[in-house]
């Protein structure tokens, strides 16, 4: 694993958020999807996005990663202000994403799969050698221990061994931000443990996490912060360790919490 | 490797595990039931039908003058199916490729015959040709999106109207030019079919102990020295035999005319062979065309232009069609407007199958279909001299497709259940 990239990566909690989202604005056509959305993501610490179907969570993790751009707002990375038009600007800031459906090839193997479209090369052709230690050197930097074999075939591996595979992808090429769709949706309680396990030693390594998920078990167990999208609005982003499981959910069904009109 | 716990323990051991004949020959059993079975039912069938045609025709089927006879029967058809793989590897099929071949080929005789060009200029016209077709079929079905089955079903329908104005209705142009006619009949002297043989094994085994002593020393996992020993050693018996019974006398009346040595189709063959393999498995372009195949859309997030990777398959395989329509044409010193129709394509397509390659896309390789092609060729010459009617080495050859096809279902659930794929 790139120790050193991680290392220089602000001390976890600090004041300065590496990923900053402010005002965001967003619409297909006529569908208002994301209203004045802000968003902060530190360095070494798991930001959980939760929100209910509908509430916009997709659409703003996808325009982090350029898939498609936003209207409007401030997209600050590291300080600076930036504009990303693809994939491949989010890319080069070091903003990886694990989709749900983690498009892993079956008929690869895990070392493959990791240098899927970034293959190394010496002079001109793969170089197996080269992939197949760095592919190593990365999972035993995130203290994976479930795969057997990194030349055994992705189709070979269960759910968590492949959502393993899937994060250690997203890590191996200096990345600063990783984003994590639902990656514990289709895990039984085993594998849960290990992804959550890794997804808490990604952030102890320097690394901001976007977590999306509708488990708040999960949310409470690895988050440091909390992000609570309602209907395209971000209604509150807030510490773990200030709010409660109910408080929460009533953000996530209702926007509020009590009767007092918006938290915080 | 010590991070290397089993907690999967139902997962087979891998080779590189393996100590001892023992173990690796465990190893193997394990890769085989967990549906890993690769070339291994063609290679048995073809030892079996090479035995029982050995027994039922002992003096003709065994003779050095048939065993060459085979190889340039077979051929063609091993050329074109090489080529398929790389559109099967995708899971797309071009049922155009045995006519497009033909149309190369009627091009080269045009080239040839009436504007008198030389050798190379003809063989350059000809892959241009099915490098032309190639690509648009690839465009249709990458940029446009239709489905391969019928772009190239039009184009198997179209192709054979083309030939027909270049041929013209029941004509044929003459192949008269030595060099091209070389490559189905003539052979290569003795002595150099020995050193290409040499170099050969001594290449691969030499390649794969550096890369074996290279990996060992850099702490990766590496093939086991018995394994190793063990297929340089089979690579090494099946050359020495197929080149020394291919080095005897085989010609009915030596005093006639000698005829004696590996033959030039063999050797173009192998060549193709070592550079197409060398392309799917050494470049990342291979990579991103098993990737394609196995999944697009992970390829397409990954980066991989998918589109490029298609036509580029498609451009590959229509060239090497058409080198396997040249040969057809050398074959029968001429082209006619059916040389590359009938069952050719079908043969092609099958031998691929035949040999592992999977039309779900994804899992293949170019030996595959040299191996198919000559099961093919052995099922069509040993039933020739049995004195079988067509129909029969039809319907033997439609039966052992048909086996090979469930081969290849059966081996994909095994596959699904234990993972391999």
């Amino acid at each position: 694993m790139t120790a050193t990239a991680l290392e220089r990566s602000a001390v976890p909690g600090s004041s300065e958020p590496l990923l900053q989202l402010r005002g965001i604005q967003k619409s297909f056509g006529a569908v208002h999807v994301l209203r004045g959305v802000d968003l902060d993501v530190k360095a070494g610490e798991v930001t959980a996005l939760v929100g209910d179907n509908g509430a916009g969570k997709s659409t703003l993790i996808k325009g982090i990663a350029g898939i498609h751009g936003f209207d409007e707002g401030e997209y600050r990375f590291d300080g600076r202000r930036v504009t990303v038009h693809g994939p491949k600007d989010a890319g080069a800031l070091g903003i990886e994403v694990v989709y749900q459906d983690l498009a892993l090839c079956d008929n690869l193997d895990v070392v493959h799969n990791m240098f899927l479209g970034r293959e190394l090369r010496r002079s001109g052709l793969l170089d197996e050698d080269a992939m197949e230690q760095r592919a190593r050197e990365t999972l035993d930097g995130l203290s994976v221990r479930t795969l057997q074999s990194v030349r055994t075939k992705v189709a070979a591996l269960s759910g968590g061994q492949r959502q393993t595979v899937a994060i250690a992808r997203s890590v191996l090429w200096n990345s600063r931000v990783v984003i994590l769709d639902e990656p514990t949706a289709a895990l039984g309680v085993a594998q849960t443990e290990q992804v959550l396990l890794l997804v808490r030693r990604l952030a102890d390594s320097g690394l901001g996490v976007i977590l999306i998920s509708h488990n708040l078990n999960d949310v409470f167990r690895v988050a440091d912060e909390i992000a609570v999208l309602y209907l395209g609005q971000m209604v509150a982003q807030i510490r773990k360790a200030d709010t409660t499981q109910s408080q929460v959910v009533q953000l996530i069904t209702a926007g509020r919490v009590g009767d007092e009109g918006a938290f915080a | 490797m010590t991070a290397q716990q089993t907690e999967t323990p139902e997962v087979a051991p891998e080779p590189w595990q393996a100590s001892g004949i023992g173990g690796i020959a465990r190893a193997y059993v394990a890769k085989v039931r967990g549906g890993d079975v690769g070339a291994l039912p063609a290679v048995l069938g073809l030892v079996v039908l090479v035995v029982v045609f050995s027994v039922l025709r002992p003096e003709t089927f065994t003779s050095e003058l048939n065993f060459a006879n085979l190889i340039n029967q077979s051929a063609a058809i091993t050329v074109i199916a090489m080529g398929l793989v790389f559109v099967l590897l995708l899971g797309e099929i071009d049922l155009s490729a045995g006519v497009t071949g033909g149309t190369a080929a009627a091009v080269m005789g045009v080239v040839m015959t009436n504007h008198e060009q030389n050798w190379l200029i003809s063989i350059l016209a000809c892959i241009a040709t099915g490098a032309v077709i190639g690509a648009a079929i690839g465009l249709l079905v990458a940029r446009l999106g239709i489905p391969s089955f019928v772009v190239t079903l039009a184009a198997f329908l179209g192709l054979q109207g083309v030939m027909l104005e270049i041929i013209g209705e029941g004509g044929t142009i003459p192949f008269k030019n030595e060099k091209i006619l070389a490559l189905t009949d003539d052979n290569l002297p003795v002595w150099l079919g020995w050193t290409i043989a040499l170099a050969l094994v001594v290449g691969f085994a030499g390649l794969t102990f550096l890369r074996n002593s290279r990996r060992r020393r850099a702490g990766l996992q590496y093939e086991p020295m018995l394994l190793w020993a063990i297929k340089s050693g089979a690579l090494l018996v099946i050359t020495v035999l197929v080149t020394y019974y291919l080095s005897k006398e085989r010609s009915i009346n030596p005093t006639l005319k000698s005829l004696k040595g590996v033959p030039v189709s063999l050797v173009v063959i192998l060549g193709l062979l070592l550079v197409l393999s060398f392309l799917l498995s050494r470049t990342a372009w291979g990579r991103h065309v098993y990737a394609v195949g196995g999944n697009g859309e992970a390829a397409r997030r990954a980066g991989i232009n998918v589109k490029g990777i298609k036509l580029s398959c498609f451009v590959l395989s229509s060239s090497v069609a058409a080198i396997g329509g040249l040969m057809l044409a050398a074959r029968s010193h001429s082209v006619s407007p059916s040389t590359g129709g009938n069952e050719t394509l079908l043969y092609a397509v099958g031998a691929a199958v035949i040999g592992g390659t999977s039309l779900f896309g994804g899992k293949g390789r170019v030996v595959d279909a040299v191996i198919g092609g000559t099961v093919i060729a052995v099922i069509s010459n040993g039933m020739g001299l049995l004195n079988k009617s067509a129909g029969v080495v039809y319907i033997v050859t439609g039966l052992v497709l048909l086996v090979a096809a469930s081969v290849d279902a059966i081996s994909r659930r095994r596959a699904a259940a234990s993972g391999r794929v």
